[in-house]
């Protein structure tokens, strides 16, 4: 059975209207797909449903993780089975320092009574953020607690390479960020990918795609997938518009 | 079912299992139930309490019989306290033990099971363990004891150091102060009674810890200290019930004394099960020069009403109090502080934070005064509430009367929420709900808390999480 994040004809909807439309992708590990889409075509639903989001009814198909489903699952479960969501909106935690919450989130990984040892943890911290290119400071701000966009996206990235996740989807990581934070975004998701990780980057522009270099692009149209093909689809999608692929779908 | 102390709210979904659990019960001195003349009287000869004694009793039970309920501003819940249903006065015998060795078996585990004698052993220059209506157990280590330093239980302070005991008891909170201190002084019994000579400062804190083992029981306990001039002392309370049916009341009063120059620092780390109504009435008197800080966390309980208060009688004294509630379904803190200035150039710090879970309600009551005829007084109050989901009430009554010029005061207050944005967030790193909801409010205390002395702060986060994880359904 090959390693994979496998979304098999997923519907979904959010107060009784379906967004969702019997979507189909497979990620594979070791490989890094980007899903490109117009604002409303249901790329941020996908994010939140394959997540748990309570506010989304899942009304057919199914979400596999290396070949088990994870519907049904709390949100907690599934991110112990390894799956991450780095948000567009992460949410700010008042009094919480980054390095507290992401030490509890390892814990929370580990059996009860065998706590991450603290020198360890730090040693850990420490690699990832020299790697990331983060300064030492930054860990003991409370979480996003008036972070700029930049800040946010950084964190977002921090707690990615901390948890290593088996897989990880980006959420329009690159909105609201200017070109040098997007640089040092692109730079910690290239410094994270590899054969251990499968990474579906959503976003609604091609620009982040030349900093992070997809080896396959979906594009998405009105809940589903309406095309797949190499990198190359991004600059032909940047040139031609969403227009020609809705024409396509249409035709 | 109105006749009895039954609980009306039968749905509390919260874990104070910690505490919860009790020994059958074998006690030498039982004064059975219900409050007269004959029940002071049983209590006078149980304890052999000195004439003086006795008459202080009788004219509180006058009062408390004569004054009403608050409930004109107080819950309303206070009218299911059926005072008839109470036993007054349990107890083994009146003296307590000085090694655990001597202190019966079955309260002997009780602590145990609390862990007091280990952190007795780990960090404590003292500890009284009062089991219902007296210490069990009441030790002070001995190169504090020869500093000086009193540490023994009431009856032993008003029959052993009358001098500095009677100076000082029903002084700072007068007998008719509420309903709650007239009935904890016609019924009195245990607490702490201490003192600190001049210039002594104590080390490590004195620690009292409150068990209530039995049903349809009332504990009173009455703690007065006393620090003399430039002494210091770190005091620490710990109370917990086990989860009965019936109703169980709590209704202490303590009374704080520093003399010019003195540190006084009282830490009450409270977790009662939520049948017990805690009613306590706690005050301190700050002389020149000196500064008392109440450190108040407030877990468990039906209702609490308790709003520690500092009367600034001295030049430059300082008062502050740093309060922690927290309510979960089914219970209301009602607490505050109370900051008088009596003084020039006295200065007084409020911080308080409320966490309301559930159908939880937490109330804030400030009551900070400063006379015209002052000069240089500063308070400052902050009253910051947070909601756990929609059913959650928090109300603020901050009552802040400033006279006089140069006198100057500050408040703010807040209102946020744990949204389900944020829960979702921290449950997609992995941590479970109930994880992900207990973070969120240490991270809301964690500035106040930061304050503490260590082992409190770790004794309050364990607290917080078995909290949350209970509320979580």
């Amino acid at each position: 059975m090959k390693s994979c994040l496998e979304i098999r004809g997923l519907k979904a909807a959010i107060g009784g209207t379906e967004i969702l439309h019997g979507l189909n992708l497979s990620v594979p590990k070791g490989e890094v797909h980007a899903i490109m889409g117009k604002n409303g075509s249901g790329k941020s639903t996908l994010a939140k449903v394959m997540a748990g989001h309570p506010d989304y009814e899942v009304t057919g198909g199914d979400v596999l993780l290396d070949g088990n489903t994870i519907l049904g699952l709390e949100p907690d479960v599934r991110a112990r089975e390894g799956l991450f969501l780095a948000f567009q909106y992460p949410s700010e935690i008042p009094g919480v320092t980054i390095a507290n919450f992401m030490r509890a989130a390892l814990n929370a990984r580990r059996p009860e009574g065998q706590e991450i040892d603290a020198v360890e943890y730090y040693n850990e911290l420490y690699q990832k953020m020299d790697l990331l290119k983060i300064d030492r400071s930054f860990t003991s701000r409370a979480v996003n607690d008036g972070f700029s966009g930049g800040e946010k996206k950084k964190n977002e990235i921090l707690q990615m390479a901390m948890l290593e996740p088996k897989y990880a989807v980006l959420d329009e990581t690159d909105s609201g960020l200017d070109i040098d934070a997007l640089k040092i975004v692109a730079h910690g998701v290239n410094s994270l990918r590899g054969p251990k990780m499968g990474i579906l980057v959503i976003t609604h522009y091609q620009r982040l795609l030349d900093y992070i270099v997809p080896d396959v692009v979906h594009v998405m149209v009105d809940g589903r997938i309406v095309k797949s093909g190499p990198k190359e689809l991004a600059l032909e999608m940047e040139k031609k518009g969403y227009d020609w692929v809705e024409n396509l779908v249409a035709a | 079912m109105s006749e009895t102390n039954t609980l009306e709210k039968p749905d509390l979904k919260i874990d104070q299992d910690e505490g919860n659990f009790s020994y059958p019960e074998d006690y030498a001195f039982d004064a059975g139930t219900g409050l007269t003349e004959k029940t002071i009287d049983y209590i006078c000869e149980a304890k052999e309490d000195p004439d003086w004694v006795r008459e202080f009793r009788k004219k509180a039970l006058k009062v408390f019989k004569d004054k009403p309920l608050p409930t004109h501003w107080a819950s309303k819940d206070l009218e299911n306290i059926h005072f008839d249903d109470f036993r007054y006065y349990l107890s083994k015998g009146a003296k307590p033990k000085r090694t655990w060795d001597e202190v019966p078996d079955d309260v002997k585990r009780t602590f145990e099971r609390l862990g007091i004698p280990e952190k007795e052993r780990a960090f404590l220059a003292g500890v009284e363990a009062q089991f219902d209506s007296e210490a069990a157990y009441s030790n002070i280590k001995k190169a504090v004891a020869e500093q000086g330093v009193i540490f023994v239980g009431s009856r032993e302070g008003l029959k052993d150091h009358p001098e500095i005991f009677r100076k000082w008891f029903g002084k700072v909170i007068p007998t008719a102060d509420n309903k709650f201190s007239a009935l904890n002084s016609a019924v009195f019994s245990g607490g702490s009674f201490i003192y600190v000579p001049k210039g002594v400062k104590v080390k490590h804190p004195l620690q009292a810890y409150f068990r209530i083992n039995a049903e349809n029981f009332g504990q009173f306990e009455r703690t007065l200290i006393i620090v003399d001039e430039g002494a210091e002392l770190t005091y620490m309370e710990g109370c917990t019930a086990p989860k009965f049916d019936s109703v169980t009341l709590h209704s202490a009063v303590v009374e704080l004394v520093a003399m010019k120059g003195a540190k006084l620092q009282y830490i009450t780390v409270q977790n009662w099960s939520p049948n017990v109504f805690n009613l306590v009435t706690k005050r301190g008197l700050a002389h020149e020069e000196s500064e008392i800080k109440w450190i108040d966390c407030n877990i468990g309980s039906r209702l609490t009403m308790k709003y520690p208060g500092v009367i600034l009688k001295g030049r430059k004294a300082r008062g502050e109090v740093l309060s922690i509630a927290l309510a979960n379904s089914g219970q209301h803190q009602d607490t505050g502080a109370k900051m008088i200035h009596a003084a020039d150039e006295t200065t007084s710090n409020i911080i308080s934070k409320s966490i309301s879970i559930g159908s939880g309600r937490a109330t804030y009551r400030g009551l900070v005064h400063i006379p015209r005829h002052l000069k240089g007084c500063k308070n400052n109050t902050e009253c910051d509430a947070l909601l756990i989901n929609t059913e959650s009430r928090t109300d603020t009554y901050p009552a802040i009367v400033t006279r006089g010029e140069g006198n100057s005061v500050q408040h703010e207050a807040s209102v946020s929420k744990v949204s389900a944005e944020q829960i979702f967030y921290m449950q997609q790193r992995g941590l479970t709900e109930g994880q992900a909801m207990s973070l969120s409010v240490n991270g809301f205390v964690n500035d106040l808390v930061r304050q503490f002395p260590m082992e409190y702060s770790v004794e309050l986060k364990r607290l917080i999480d078995l909290e949350m994880e209970g509320s979580v359904g």
